[in-house]
């Protein structure tokens, strides 16, 4: 019995230090968050109780709206053309030949570098003036004259999902890689044997035996786009008049930017709460396929 | 099967392999090295563009540098506040970042892994959290608790806001880690009267080298490229990180931007990840199956 509570003791002395990192840099602030909602406060000052007042102009605010649902179309068109262009790539690179291996290594290289680093390098290629995408696309006959990418919220943002997918389009390969190689070989050889072709393999072999991977990968994918930032913040500064704000960029602007802090809050929580909902599905997913 | 069977089957089968590599093959083989071009274009060009001199890489785009000059190199270390700072706050941002995850997320992952603790499910939950709250959301209270104590424009509070970011991956890494170490290895210490905290130090630590360097590596490539909580937090000009620099950079000291110096400055900013990405590889992989999706 008293083994029993020894170990009790040091096991929560062992989690303890981590416990209280998370519950005073996590916890206690997301309180505070919820608390700061409910007030007018800005920078200035104020911080009257306001009650559901800030959560009232949310439902009236059309900027926020329309921030959440460019956040979302971005999420929308840019997770299949990542998780497509992953799976083919995994596909042409899952088996280990040394080209193959060197073809993942180096599709990886933009997954570590930084997204400031990443987004201000395709600002540049993308420069009407100075941009070699521009210049590489006439040389190609694909453009007659060098594009403004930036100029219209359309092809604003093209520009980022073109940056993004060569950005990120290797993370998902490498665990859609993983996803394949640990499929039993024999099953392949099977199918072969069969008589299968190439693409009824992929169709009715791989691709089911991967689904689980896949979809994990995807809601890993969608919520990152969903906390969409910095490749916004950097290639298109929201513009043209606002219209590429995304969530993330829309609640750093009226905290950070106009110091509505009571606001930026009531915003945070409900920005929480949709990726609560996403997070929660990845558990789920994740908790049921390690039962199985 | 024995080595030397399996060397003649591979003798055996390699000839007729190479015989009869059918056109996909070569369609593949094609394919990689199109795509390698790709990827690495982007990076051989701003490398390009960031050796020339400033001159050149602000004129009209070329694919082969026109000139060759470290003038935007030597400008980017003049910067502002110059790089050496700007070096120096993200690499101990990142090493502060580093040490607190291994600090905080071994012994979590150890009381996690080995004791019956009541309510640790919890506890693990708990742990996991800042993985379901977004960081994003959280930076005004941060803002404003950490003005009261000093932390804004700090490189602690900097890398404590890191942390946040990579402990609930960190922990659950380490948890991982340790519940793969054999049971009997621990029984043995604890028969020699090995206290917890030794076995942890001693026994545990020692045999989870490989999940340490993957924690270690993360927090370092996360710390080094996090960009939001850098810009909100980084104020004045003498505590930006790199992230904060590039943007600075692009801004300029004129109005017009300095193509050459961003380019260098990107270029800088990039050698670290790749350096310790290429020379750490297997870890950053398999951390990532772990941990992303498994």
């Amino acid at each position: 019995m008293r083994a029993r509570r020894s170990s009790q003791l040091q096991g929560w002395l062992f989690t303890g230090p981590a416990l209280l990192f998370v519950a005073l840099f996590v916890l206690v602030p997301l309180g505070q968050l919820v608390d700061t909602s409910l007030t007018d406060r800005s920078l200035l000052g104020g911080g009257r109780f306001v009650g559901f007042d800030n959560y009232l102009r949310i439902w009236r605010d059309a900027s926020f709206w329309r921030a959440l649902a460019f956040t979302a179309q971005y999420t929308i068109v840019l997770t299949p053309i990542l998780m497509g262009l992953g799976y083919a790539l995994a596909l042409l690179t899952f088996d280990n030949t040394p080209l193959k291996r060197l073809t993942r290594t180096i599709v990886f290289v933009p997954v570590i570098i930084g997204l400031s680093s990443s987004s201000l390098l395709w600002f540049w290629l993308l420069d009407e003036q100075v941009g070699l995408f521009n210049k590489l696309l006439v040389d190609l006959h694909i453009l007659r004259e060098p594009i403004v990418w930036f100029v219209s919220a359309d092809l604003a943002f093209w520009a980022v999902v073109i940056s993004i997918t060569w950005k990120v389009v290797g993370f998902g390969m490498v665990l859609f890689v993983s996803g394949i190689q640990s499929i039993n070989p024999d099953i392949i050889e099977a199918a072969t044997m069969d008589g299968a072709s190439y693409w009824s393999r992929v169709r009715l072999v791989i691709l089911p035996l991967t689904r689980r991977i896949v979809l994990l990968t995807t809601l890993v994918s969608a919520i990152g786009s969903m906390l969409a930032f910095d490749q916004f913040y950097i290639m298109t500064s929201g513009a043209p008049r606002g219209q590429t704000f995304t969530a993330v960029y829309w609640i750093y602007q009226n905290s950070f930017v106009s110091f509505r802090l009571g606001y930026g809050s009531a915003l945070s929580v409900v920005l929480t709460l949709v990726i609560l909902v996403l997070s929660a599905l990845q558990i789920a997913l994740t908790a049921r396929s390690e039962a199985a | 099967m024995s080595a030397s069977t399996i060397a003649s089957e591979i003798g055996a089968l390699a000839p007729r392999r190479r015989r009869r590599a059918p056109p996909s093959t070569y369609l593949a083989v094609a394919a990689c090295v199109a795509i390698m071009a790709i990827m690495a274009a982007p990076l051989m060009f701003s490398f390009f563009a960031s050796i020339e001199t400033a001159t050149e890489a602000s004129s009209a785009p070329h694919y082969l540098p026109q000139s060759f000059s470290l003038q935007n190199y030597l400008k980017v270390a003049g910067y502002q506040a110059g790089l050496a700072t700007y070096v120096g706050n993200s690499t101990l941002v990142a090493l502060m970042t580093i040490v607190a995850c291994i600090a905080l997320a071994a012994p979590a992952g150890y009381g996690l892994a080995r004791f019956s603790t009541y309510g640790k499910e919890i506890a693990f939950l708990i742990l996991l959290a800042p993985m379901m709250i977004p960081y994003q959301a959280l930076l005004t209270p941060l803002y404003l608790d950490f003005a009261k104590f000093g932390l804004v424009d700090s490189r602690i509070g900097l890398a404590i806001i890191h942390t946040i970011l990579q402990l609930p991956f960190s922990v659950y890494l380490m948890r991982n880690a340790f519940e793969a170490i054999p049971r009997e290895i621990e029984e043995a210490a604890m028969i020699d009267g090995c206290t917890a905290l030794r076995r942890l130090a001693y026994i545990f630590v020692p045999l989870a080298v490989p999940a340490l360097v993957t924690v270690a590596l993360f927090a370092f490539i996360a710390s080094w490229n996090e960009f939001l909580g850098a810009l909100v937090f980084m104020n004045r000009e003498s505590s930006f990180t790199m992230p904060i620099l590039l943007v600075s950079v692009r801004t300029g000291d004129h109005g017009a931007v300095d193509w050459g110096a961003l380019q260098a400055s990107i270029v800088l900013s990039i050698i670290p990840c790749l350096v310790v990405y290429l020379a750490l590889q297997r870890y950053y992989i398999s951390g990532l199956l772990s941990g992303a999706v498994k």
